[in-house]
């Protein structure tokens, strides 16, 4: 199942789905097309994976329980009752 | 599902506003800092202050990499280059004004200044080009620092090394905090920093401090939410630290990343433009590594650098001292064309974004 999580153009760190591993080095799909070789040393990925990159280096592996926490948080935040 | 991952959603955007509002009016004026160049640019490109009330500001703090980088750092970079040293750097470096002159200068004085993606693609030139000498000058908070420690770990050629210019984030909040005119009631932590380092390093802030402190994501929905929070545990008296930005970042941080980090590098007190020195905010590559280092390699001193030109005020930029529109130079004398101040350069620099979002003057 697709993760999406939203890019901001000149974001420092962005996300992108791992198309395949050789060694440290990852082939990633940032969307629209735009593919590029990425190190992946600083995480444990899989194939089919979203990961955070910047400057070319995997920081981050993002999953979906992660994602939805955040929109849980703000559910929580905005259903509770005034300070 | 995709449409359950409402990350710009207008009406929860609304609902949050709202209940900004109702929050805001039963406080005094409130100053809330971020330390992060993309949080700026969410900031101003969505146009978040204008949903503020008047009494909660958000202030840019140093949050931009490159424009705290000493000039003498650049002037460093720029003599290598000039030298015959091939200088490999990250595109937002290229402009910043060193002393005299930018590294673009130098590359039309003919200096070979290569602009790359990341670090990884210069050690690949100067393993195609052995017959150069390269250097990578590796500017960058916690969030760059890795890929630099990744590529010392996995040794490059003898014709590479590193003008390392990495520095930390958590040295400089407390800096500001400790600044009693600033009065800071508030800190949302920068979301990709924080990726690396986790949540534990920003403890102190609402502990000694008794500062709300937030880890916030990059969405306009991110730094609303971290806002409201912040108001919060202002409203309640109780400081603490939350992780706004649960899906970017993990408590614990990037465990691998910190390690390669304590493998390779020191952490010394450092330099930073316009703030001076500051304890414990600056990497430096440890024993065992010093060969990767190009400040030792090639022993170039830099004399007489100046980290602010005449009428430049990024120095109080930088801190949030001032808006750039209360600098002289804004859109004047310093435009994005011809900058004066390193603010103006980088594209996570408070006045270039600011310039961006402003109608030419």
């Amino acid at each position: 199942m697709l993760v999406h999580v939203s890019v901001i153009v000149m974001c420092l760190a962005i996300p992108a789905k791992v198309v395949n591993i050789k060694g440290d080095g990852a082939r990633v799909d940032f969307g629209e097309g735009v593919l590029r070789e990425v190190n992946v040393m600083l995480v444990d990925v899989k194939v089919g994976d979203y990961v955070l990159v910047h400057a070319g280096y995997a920081i981050q592996v993002l999953g979906k329980e992660e994602a939805l926490e955040t929109l849980r948080l703000w559910n929580e935040i905005l259903d509770a009752a005034e300070a | 599902m995709v449409e359950s991952l409402r990350f710009r959603d207008a009406a929860l955007a609304k609902r949050v506003v709202e209940k900004i509002r109702r929050l805001a009016s039963k406080q005094e004026t409130v100053k809330i800092c971020h330390v992060c160049g993309t949080h700026e640019w969410t900031i101003t490109h969505f146009g978040l202050r204008s949903l503020l009330p008047a009494n909660v500001e958000v202030i840019a703090g140093p949050g931009c990499p490159v424009c705290i980088v000493p000039a003498s750092e650049f002037d460093e970079a720029i003599q290598l280059a000039l030298k015959g040293m091939v200088v490999a750097c990250f595109g937002d470096v290229l402009r910043v004004p060193g002393s005299k002159m930018s590294l673009l200068d130098a590359k039309a004085e003919g200096a070979d200044i290569r602009v790359v993606y990341g670090v990884g693609d210069a050690v690949k030139m100067a393993e195609k080009e052995r017959n150069k000498e390269f250097v990578f000058f590796a500017v960058g908070f916690e969030t760059t620092a890795p890929s630099t420690a990744v590529e010392v770990i996995k040794q490059p050629p003898e014709n590479f090394s590193f003008l390392i210019s990495h520095r930390l984030i958590p040295p400089a909040m407390k800096l500001l905090v400790e600044m009693e005119d600033l009065s800071l009631n508030g800190f949302i932590a920068p979301g990709h920093v924080s990726t690396i380092i986790g949540v534990k390093p920003y403890e102190i802030f609402p502990k000694r401090y008794r500062m709300p402190t937030v880890v916030a994501g990059f969405e306009p929905l991110d730094i609303l939410f971290s806002v409201y929070m912040i108001l919060k545990q202002l409203r309640m008296c109780k400081p603490r630290l939350e992780n706004e930005y649960r899906r970017g970042v993990h408590s614990e941080g990037n465990v691998k990343a910190q390690e390669l980090m304590r493998e390779v590098f020191e952490v010394t007190d450092d330099n930073w433009r316009g703030l001076g020195i500051i304890p414990t905010s600056a990497l430096r590559l440890r024993e065992g590594y010093e060969k990767y280092d190009a400040h030792l390699k090639y022993g170039v001193e830099v004399e007489d650098s100046v980290d602010i030109q005449p009428g430049c005020k990024c120095h109080l930029v930088i801190i949030g001292k001032i808006r750039p529109t209360e600098c002289p130079l804004f859109m004047r004398a310093c435009n994005p064309q011809k900058p004066v101040g390193p603010c103006m350069v980088s594209s996570e620099g408070t006045c270039r974004i600011w310039a961006r979002a402003s109608k030419p003057a």
